[in-house]
């Protein structure tokens, strides 16, 4: 098996399916859960107990992770032009330098602003009531915050071609 | 002013304003 239909074939297919689950999971809290345990605390007696117990910490591990895997796989496919892209330095690699730089700041929320708040949230680790109000109000904006930039990630990801072509004829 | 974080339409549309604003930063860097 040579390295390019590794880096080009096999590399760009984990990256597609390991991005999928990260960003349809990311979809899966702000489109679905945040709304559904609004809904849920405000039961009598409250419903959501369930999701954050055996739902939540599951997509939990699986959002994180994913988002290891596209990355990895992402910089795998970049190779010896990972520099050229996050860098600016050939032209061609603008649009997707933009769509790595959007993904990297999204990995950092997932690991430095998500998990560790959404920890105190779920009870992993023992935080007051204090902390957890802060930790659900940080973890909230980061979440949000990578939903606003997938929009743009997603178009440097795939729209290359429109960068080489007029917009309107 | 409120946060458009906060609503979930805000933040779709925050996004597509992110969009088309990069977009335009790449032609730049890219030369137009």
């Amino acid at each position: 098996m040579t390295w390019d239909f590794i880096q080009h074939g096999l590399a760009r297919w984990i990256h597609i399916m390991a991005g999928v689950m990260w960003i349809g999971l990311l979809y899966y809290f702000n489109f679905v859960q945040v709304a559904a345990l609004k809904n849920a605390a405000a039961d009598t007696p409250p419903t959501g107990a369930g999701i954050t117990k055996h739902v939540a910490p599951r997509a939990l591990f699986y959002f994180r992770w994913a988002a290891v895997v596209t990355v990895v796989f992402g910089i795998i496919i970049l190779g010896d032009k990972l520099d050229d892209a996050l860098f600016f330095k050939e032209r061609a690699y603008v649009p997707i330098g933009i769509g790595a730089w959007l993904g990297l700041i999204m990995f950092f929320n997932v690991w430095v602003l998500i998990w560790p708040n959404q920890k105190k949230i779920l009870g992993i680790v023992p935080a007051t009531d204090d902390e957890k109000n802060k930790a659900r109000r940080v973890a909230f904006l980061a979440s949000r915050t990578n939903t606003a930039l997938s929009i743009p990630m997603l178009f440097f990801m795939s729209s290359s071609y429109l960068f080489h072509a007029p917009m309107f004829a | 002013m409120k946060n458009p974080l906060d609503s979930l339409w805000g933040t779709v549309i925050t996004g597509v304003v992110l969009t088309v604003v990069l977009y335009y930063l790449a032609r730049i860097i890219m030369g137009g």
